[in-house]
């Protein structure tokens, strides 16, 4: 053995690049893989953009079962690296045991807001609030009144979304009907594309014309039958307005990648022992506007919204949390 | 005669095709442009290097045995059971309620009783898709499939509906007691003054799955149930001669193997996350297709090849750790394992046979 | 060293003068070995063209290697193949066909649900299109049905055909295909008298026509019949080639063993005593709806052997199937007085063997034993319930191994080794292994079937004596065989059955082969009553 080791040595300049790589930062990705489409890949853009720009590197890691959760956070924080962020409620259990073990070194954590630790910033999203707006964006776009939802996995965090998007749809058109669909209760809903495209025409034949889908990859098939139906989708998480131009009537933002980008940029600064609560006041959430979709959003339609988006900062509307207990006043 | 010695069909065969195994993913390796003698040398390390990366092993290794070990035990009825995932969830279920229910004295009280209820669990999954298969002739590879996507819904359902902690964004049940914590290895040890295995998440559940595997060779080889299961996997006419109920061992064989795959929770619900999760099981079940297939249904065999497959996740994911090579590579390098040690077996075999045949033909000679 | 044997061998077989033109077939020091085992050994035979040449040996001996390695199944180790006077390399089936080798195997390898016409030409089609194809070949067969009174229906389904019909579609797929030689293996083992004498007549008219035909057979008297030479092997070596006018059955059965054997079984007359089996209006429906058994009447009485003829598939196995308790079945079977059950949990193999049945499956490898477990396991195979195998929860391996060898002692076993495989015995071994466990726990009816199929000479004899060593005990038996000589020399009375029925009862000493046969065939011959 020592002698293959000292037969390496060259070849392993890699294995002491990576080793020599303390401080940096590091990123570890869910189960979904950091090509979700959806929020991991967001987490992933954040900090690749954070390395574009400063030239820095960072460790990453994409586990691949539970039981690795607490495994790879502890392996980064054995090595030094310095802040790490995790992506996923999945990894709240873990970074509760772990973060307790490294006082020293910070942590961030995605979607979470319940855990307590002074060296953890949790990051929460109001993602009711970016689907208000898309929810009332789409009833108002509506020509026959009726508008979708395409969930992916059958979870709260899901119809958080749902929620805030039927809040959102019958404030703008209060005859509106919401229809809603799960694709499925295995992780295996966050990557159905033929099932979001099948669930999709179901909901075209029940009427429905615009078609918000919060579904992780399964939503691309969402977004493609929509435009073969030639009704309006929403796209969810980061800007999918581009994926079918004129069809996409918006995409509801969740900016994980601003928030990896903000921890990197920090760097052993971060500021932490602080629950963040990403929405519409801090740009953590919102919707998009871009060339692709300019002539699907009117000038009254904005307004109507923007208007809305105010009224949500200053207070003046509350749109409710599906969290806060688990039900929802509208459907 | 045997066309070959039994070492060589048992240990031979099996170890050629490893080692082809790690020569392909070697050339997969070096096609991405990563150096595969620093990965193998990576995953070794990680897996056995130091005592808290053969906890882990271990830990994974727990689970394949006890899904192995069920694969197996249907086998040797010749009943395919591609349903190990899904009782293995079930198993899961049985085992949280059990620890939920009251709360536990001591581990010692708490193990059998969750043991008991994953096994339960685990084999009342498999009698219906059994029964099925035995009384109206539904294809039982087909029906335990379609039954791992049913005990995943209704896991899902249970865990966003029912179990959840509330106010939790988690699908998962709450906590299990303190009473109900299996001590781990690290803290097995720190009984003698060791501080090893540290983190690692093996706990007691590997001992059980090593009795398991013992109660299986009883069984199988010592008992009329044994006898009677391995007489009807050779045919059903023979068995029908023999007077042994095709449709009572199809149904006892499948609830030994959902028993056995439902016990695996308690190596990895009760053990590891102490609460039931979603994907608790993370494809063991299947994993336990090819540790049967690979021990060659025998529990010997099932151990080592759960202790290879333990190997294989430990050490791929040091891979994804620490080499970047992406885990959707170490996934290859588990398929290519699968592959040359179950599929291809025939490949290797027929050469080795006939060389065999070459090297005994003087010795034969000489005899007569 | 090889070649000069070869020469030497040759110039015994077959002194070729050169007026004569080469013979159809010569092999040439075949030598193939599967591991330790020679299954040919310098094997050298030449065929005449236009002849009918028999090859006979005991199981094991070598003759299904041998045709296997000239119809290009195996590669010969050593040895050259020469057709026509022409040294001709068979690396597979395909090359055999060229060379004009057509084979009707054994077990018949015909689509059941093509016609007689699909089948034939199925895999010598002309080209992608089938309608060309199918009326070339249908031309043709009623040519080949002309020529060789192989009339059968080309458009009759395979399914719906006689078995006889079935060997006569695969001699005309072989013919389709231009074939000079045909080898025959077993070719009558599942016909009736009639329809083996069919089958001859139409050998003669193949051989008229200048076809070279090769038999792979154990009957002996077939041998007899039909061939113009024969040729014996044993235990992998070719033990010479003779003219069939100067041999005797006896004579090839002691080339082929080694020994003297016995053919004719050597039995006092039965003493019969009281009804032990009652079997009234017994009737089984399939599970596809048909009906099997068509209410049979019949009974055994102690110290008897009734003996079933039929050709296969005319109700014998159902029988065996509901005496042995893995059929069900309605109407009345009493043992000793008393009824069995025929349907229900208390109708299993189990119930039957604790109500004293005994039973010797007609299918050994798929019934009477496990091939992959060991001998001794085998020995517990349907008693491995009973006690005295038994401890409070484990099984007492050592008492079944221990009672494994008792039973190999005493029934002559070899080898005798109770550790191995039940696969790697020879067909008369695992006959006495199935034999001594029924046997030996003392049954009041023993259903034995087929207890001679694919078993060597020598062992055949051991095995009716035992057989008749059962009887003299005042047990009752029941024997189902295909074979009418195995049925003639050991039955104390013969019942023939035919589609379910039982046509008629005979016994041996006041019957004979013609008669029996027609009744296999379903014609009555007593002319009251029982014909269909």
């Amino acid at each position: 053995m020592t002698l293959m080791r000292t037969f390496l040595g060259a070849a392993a300049t890699l294995a002491i690049s990576t080793a020599a790589a303390l401080a940096d930062p590091a990123v570890i990705f869910d189960l979904g893989g950091k090509f979700d489409k959806s929020f991991n890949e967001a987490a992933f853009n954040g900090a690749t953009r954070w390395a574009e720009e400063t030239g820095g590197s960072f460790l990453e890691v994409e586990i691949q079962s539970e039981a690795q959760r607490e495994q790879a956070l502890r392996r980064f924080a054995e090595r030094g690296a310095n802040p790490i962020v995790v992506t996923g409620f999945g990894y709240a259990a873990a970074l509760d045991t772990v973060s307790k073990e490294f006082p020293d070194t910070k942590f961030a954590i995605i979607d979470v807001n319940w855990l307590e630790g002074e060296n953890i910033r949790q990051i929460a999203f109001a993602e009711h609030e970016g689907s208000y707006l898309v929810g009332m964006l789409a009833a108002m776009a509506s020509k026959s009144g009726t508008v979708g939802f395409i969930g992916g996995m059958d979870i709260p965090l899901i119809s958080k979304f749902a929620c805030g998007y039927a809040q959102g749809a019958k404030a703008a058109n209060p005859d509106a009907t919401v229809i809603q669909n799960m694709t499925g209760t295995t992780p295996a809903a966050w990557n159905d594309p033929v099932k979001g495209g099948e669930l999709t025409r179901a909901q075209i034949s029940q009427g429905a014309d615009v078609i918000f889908a919060a579904a992780g990859g399964t939503g691309l098939g969402v977004l493609q039958t929509a435009a073969d139906e030639g009704v309006l989708s929403i796209g969810v998480d980061s800007n999918q307005n581009h994926l079918h131009s004129g069809s996409v009537l918006t995409s509801m933002l969740k900016r994980v990648d601003n928030a990896v980008y903000d921890v990197f940029s920090a760097a052993e600064e971060l500021e932490t022992g602080v629950t963040l609560s990403m929405g519409l006041s801090n740009a953590g959430v919102g919707f998009s506007l871009d060339e692709h979709n300019d002539a699907l959003i009117t000038a009254e339609m904005r307004t109507a919204v923007e208007a809305a988006s105010a009224k949500i900062i200053a207070g003046e509307i509350t749109v409710h949390d599906y969290m806060s207990d688990e039900s929802c006043p509208v459907n | 005669m045997e066309k070959l010695p039994k070492w060589a069909d048992v240990i031979l065969i099996p170890l050629i095709n490893l080692v082809l195994a790690f020569l392909v993913s070697g050339l997969v390796i070096l096609a991405i442009g990563k150096d595969p003698i620093v990965a193998i040398t990576t995953m070794f390390d990680g897996a056995f290097g130091s005592t808290t990366g053969l906890g882990y092993t271990l830990y994974y290794a727990t689970n394949f045995m006890f899904t192995g070990l069920a694969v197996a035990v249907a086998f040797h009825a010749r009943i395919f059971n591609i349903g190990g995932e899904g009782q293995a969830l079930l198993g899961g279920l049985g085992v949280a309620l059990v620890c939920l229910a009251i709360d536990w004295p001591h581990w010692l009280v708490a193990l059998p009783a969750a043991a008991i209820g994953g096994a339960v669990f685990g084999a009342a999954w498999a009698f219906i898709p059994a029964y099925l298969q035995a009384k109206r002739g539904s294809h039982i590879v087909i029906t335990t499939i379609m039954f791992n996507f049913i005990a995943a819904a209704l896991i899902g359902y249970l865990l966003v509906e029912v179990l959840k902690v509330p106010g939790s964004m988690d699908p998962a049940s709450s906590n299990f007691p303190a009473g109900a914590h299996l001590p781990t290895f690290n803290e097995i040890f720190a009984v003698f003054g060791l501080n090893i295995f540290k983190h690692a998440p093996a706990n007691v559940s590997f001992f059980v799955a090593l009795i398991c595997a013992f109660l299986f060779w009883v069984l199988m080889w010592h008992t009329r149930l044994g006898f009677a299961m391995r007489a009807f996997g050779q045919g059903e006419r023979g068995a029908e001669y023999a007077g042994i109920s095709p449709l009572k061992i199809t149904v006892i064989a499948m609830m030994i193997s959902g028993g056995l795959a439902g016990m695996m929770a308690i190596n990895n619900v009760m053990g590891e996350s102490e609460r039931l999760i979603l994907n608790a099981t993370e494809g063991a079940g299947f994993i336990g297709i090819a540790v049967a297939l690979m021990g060659r249904s025998h529990p010997v065999g099932v151990i080592l090849a759960s202790i290879l497959f333990g190997f294989l996740y430990q050490g791929g994911g040091e891979l994804s750790l620490w080499e970047g090579i992406p885990r959707d590579l170490v996934i290859v390098i588990q398929g290519l394992v699968i592959l040359f040690t179950g599929a291809l077996d025939g490949m290797i075999r027929r050469p080795l046979e006939n060389l065999f045949l070459v090297l005994r033909k003087p010795t034969q000679n000489g005899a007569v | 060293m090889q070649s000069s044997v070869n020469k030497e061998r040759q110039a015994t077989a077959a002194p070729a003068s050169p007026a004569t033109p080469p013979p159809a077939i010569e092999l040439k020091g075949i030598s193939k070995a599967f591991g330790p085992v020679q299954a040919n050994k310098d094997i050298t035979i030449s065929v005449a063209k236009g002849a009918i040449h028999g090859i006979v040996g005991e199981n094991g001996a070598g003759k299904s290697t041998l045709m296997s390695i000239l119809y290009g199944f195996y590669k010969a180790d050593t040895g050259e193949v020469w057709i026509d006077g022409k040294l001709t390399a068979i690396p597979d089936s395909q090359a055999a066909i060229r060379a004009g080798i057509g084979m009707v195997h054994q077990h018949f390898k015909l689509v059941e649900n093509f016609t007689v016409l699909e089948n034939v030409v199925l895999g010598a089609e002309d080209g992608p299109r089938l309608t060309p194809s199918l009326s070339k070949a249908r031309k043709s067969l009623t040519q080949l049905a002309k020529e060789y009174e192989l009339d059968v229906d080309p458009d009759a389904l395979i399914q719906d055909l006689s078995v006889g019909h079935q060997q006569r579609v695969e001699i005309l797929k072989a013919l389709y295909r231009k074939a000079e030689i045909l080898i025959l293996d077993e070719p009558t083992g599942v016909l009736t008298p009639a329809e083996a004498d069919h089958l001859f007549r139409i050998l003669r008219n193949l051989k008229n026509e200048g076809k070279t035909i090769l038999v792979i057979t154990h009957k002996l008297r077939e041998i007899m019949d039909v061939t113009d030479s024969v040729s014996v092997m044993r235990r992998g070596e070719m033990k010479g080639t003779i003219p069939t006018s100067t041999t005797s059955p006896e004579d090839l059965a002691e080339r082929m063993v080694g020994r003297k054997v016995l053919l004719k079984v050597d039995k006092t007359p039965a003493n019969p005593a009281d009804n032990v089996l009652e079997i009234q209006n017994l009737e089984v429906i399939d599970s596809a709806g048909v009906r099997r058994l068509k209410g049979i009447d019949l009974n055994i009485r102690a110290g008897e052997i009734l003996g079933i003829a039929g050709v296969s598939g005319n109700g014998q196995s159902e029988l065996m199937e509901v005496l042995g308790g893995y059929s069900n079945a309605t109407g009345s079977v009493k043992l000793n007085g008393q009824e069995l059950d025929l349907t229900g949990k208390h109708s299993d193999g189990q119930s039957r063997r604790h109500r004293g049945i005994a039973h010797v499956p007609e299918d050994r490898h798929r019934e009477g034993l496990i091939l992959e477990f060991s001998a001794w396991e085998n020995t517990a195979f349907g008693y491995h319930n009973e006690p005295e195998y038994n401890g409070k929860i484990l099984m007492d391996n050592a008492a079944i191994h221990q009672t494994c060898a008792e039973h190999m002692e005493q029934f002559d076993v070899r080898p005798p080794n109770p550790s191995l495989h039940a696969r790697n015995f020879s067909g008369g071994n695992q006959q006495k292994i199935v034999l001594a466990r029924e046997i030996s726990r003392n049954p009041d009816l023993l259903l034995i079937g087929q207890p001679t199929r694919g078993v060597d000479v020598g062992a055949i004899e051991f095995i009716h004596q035992q057989i008749i060593a059962l009887r003299d005990q005042g047990k009752a038996i029941l024997l189902v065989s295909v074979e009418l000589e195995e049925i003639l020399s050991l039955s104390d009375r013969i019942a023939v059955m035919f589609d379910g029925q039982v046509m008629g009862e005979r016994l041996p000493e006041s019957t004979n082969e013609k008669e029996l046969g027609l009744l296999m065939a379903g014609m009555d011959t007593s002319g009251n009553g029982g014909a269909i």
